[in-house]
């Protein structure tokens, strides 16, 4: 599997591709979302929504061999694209790599300037809660 | 004699911008209009040569704009037809004149058991103000209903009313659905039971002729940045033996007649309702924005606009997936839409992105997309200055992006 810094290079440079282009590039964030894997219903609780988004994003997670697979999912198809980036950075990995984790590609495609900062706010709390999930797990691994 | 846009478009210095490398197309006008360069002018105007404290000063400066400032008063009792200007208060909007009469009023006159009277297309402006003083004084908050096109049940309000109802307050112009409700005749029944009849008039004044005689509104609410005017202002206006027998909302200085420690007698009307230093700057810079409007004239604006919203109901009625919220015939130029499969936010953003700014979300009117059954909508609301030929830009992308989930 590719390291972290890796696959952030990827996705900068599938972005550049699409340039200056807004346009393009909201149908492209929207089209990773339909790819995002099948969320379990059974966990589409109250429970697993993020505050902070504005739109509705339910994360929930599953550890596999010390590793932390994300799913989630959204009733925005254009934040359902970036979870399913964020999931693609994140997910199979140890807590700790994503604790450690420098996402620097969200920067560096401008996702500021794409999403505007109502969704760029519920990004970040996509992210803290996506960390918060890796620290427990930390926690109990070390336990 | 129709309205030249292009010649008004000029007076638009904000309108001449690309987003996203896409002329601008404006389409917000529902939350705030943009301002002509008089407004801006005057603004400016005021603060290069003017800007002096008023009402108080004996020197010639704030005398100028003490004189600037009653003007613009002078143009809003015209502008809706009121008696006199101790009618009119200023205000930081819509909003805090609907929270003054609620507090001033509802302090003095609504007591346990009585009844305040709102319909479910409320702006959450005139709900969460009402609820506030029945809270306080245990009185009981009723909502008149609407209809699935999105209109208000008068026979479910002459049920509602009654000898308990001591406040009706009412939207003229849904700012959801654009619904133009008729307030003359809930008017004229409420007060056949002595109630009272504020009138939010945030998304009307600008699109109709307004006369609070004629209507014989008790209040009428509005705000300036709606009718092409600065932000952060608002219009109270009362009838002057309601206002005069409320006590003051906020105490200061301005609202005072003298003060001493044992006792403060307070200003007249409407004087007693403008505590501190206003805001004085953009209430001259209104009347500017009146004049503009006075200078289309409100039946040349209402004619396009009529214009508009004909031209874009029927050309995005023909689009696949298209979901209108609020169909009455007695509308505004508002449509709110909904795409079907899709979210209203990426509609709007995916419109964003071709440099057509809509509005997106529940409005703030959460009870109304509740009635409907849905999280929010799309809603594009003209003004006197889109055109046409902007409409179909945004008929094209609608189109484009409903094909996506509607093939
Ligand atoms: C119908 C209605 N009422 C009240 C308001 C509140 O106006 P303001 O925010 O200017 O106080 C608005 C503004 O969106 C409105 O549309």
């Amino acid at each position: 599997m590719s390291s972290i810094q890796d696959i952030q290079n990827e996705i900068i440079e599938e972005f550049s591709i699409l340039g200056d282009d807004k346009e393009s590039t909201i149908y492209y964030i929207m089209e990773l979302g339909s790819q995002l894997p099948e969320f379990p219903e059974n966990e589409r609780i109250d429970e697993n929504i993020i505050k902070g988004c504005q739109s509705k994003v339910w994360l929930t997670t599953r550890e596999v061999d010390g590793k932390i697979l994300f799913f989630a999912d959204s009733n925005t198809d254009i934040t359902k694209g970036l979870i399913s980036l964020l999931i693609r950075v994140l997910s199979e990995r140890n807590p700790s790599e994503i604790l450690n984790a420098d996402l620097f590609f969200i920067n560096r495609i401008g996702m500021g300037n794409i999403i505007g900062s109502q969704r760029s706010n519920g990004l970040a709390a996509m992210i803290k809660q996506m960390k918060l999930y890796a620290l427990a797990y930390q926690a109990k691994q070390n336990a | 004699m129709s309205l030249n846009i292009e010649e008004i478009r000029a007076l638009f210095p904000i309108l001449h911008q690309e987003v996203h490398g896409n002329p601008l197309i404006y389409f917000d006008n529902a939350a705030t209009t943009q301002k002509p360069k008089s407004v801006l002018d005057a603004l400016c105007g005021y603060y290069e040569h003017d800007n002096s404290n008023i009402h108080r000063g004996a020197h010639t400066l704030a005398d100028r704009a003490t004189r600037y400032y009653e003007k613009t008063r002078e143009s809003v009792r015209d502008f809706i037809g009121a008696k006199e200007e101790a009618e009119i208060i200023f205000t930081k909007g819509t909003t805090e004149s609907i929270n003054l009469v609620a507090s001033s009023y509802g302090r003095k006159y609504i007591t346990k058991g009585d009844e305040i009277l709102i319909s479910t297309m409320e702006h959450h402006s005139n709900i969460v103000p009402w609820q506030m003083i029945c809270e306080e004084k245990e009185a009981i908050l009723k909502v008149i209903p609407i209809n699935d096109s999105g209109e208000l049940l008068y026979d479910e309000f002459e049920k509602l009313i009654s000898e308990r109802t001591k406040i009706v307050a009412i939207v003229h112009v849904s700012n959801a659905l654009g619904t133009i409700n008729p307030v003359k005749k809930i008017i004229k029944k409420a007060h056949q039971f002595g109630a009272k009849v504020l009138v939010d008039g945030a998304q009307s004044t600008s699109h109709l002729s307004i006369d609070v005689q004629d209507l014989d509104c008790d209040f009428l609410a509005f705000s300036a940045h709606k009718l092409y005017g600065p932000t952060g202002l608002g219009v109270l206006y009362g009838k002057r033996q309601l206002l005069e027998a409320m006590p003051p909302y906020q105490g200061g200085g301005e609202m005072i007649k003298e003060v001493s420690f044992a006792k403060t007698t307070f200003n007249e009307i409407p004087f007693k309702f403008e505590a501190g230093t206003p805001n004085i700057a953009d209430v001259i810079a209104f009347q500017k924005a009146l004049e503009f409007i006075n200078t289309m004239g409100k039946k040349e604006i209402r004619n396009h606009e009529a214009d508009l919203l004909y031209h874009a109901t029927s050309k995005l009625s023909e689009i696949k997936g298209f979901i209108p919220v609020g169909t009455t015939k007695e509308k505004v130029p508002v449509i709110s839409f909904n795409i079907k499969g899709m979210h209203p936010f990426d509609v709007g953003m995916m419109l964003d992105a071709k440099g057509i700014a809509v509005r997106t979300g529940h409005h703030c009117t959460q009870p109304l997309m509740e009635r409907f059954g849905i999280e929010g909508t799309v809603r594009a609301s003209f003004s006197v200055y889109n055109t046409k030929e902007e409409i179909d830009e945004m008929v094209t992308s609608v189109a484009k992006i409903a094909k996506i989930k509607n093939k």
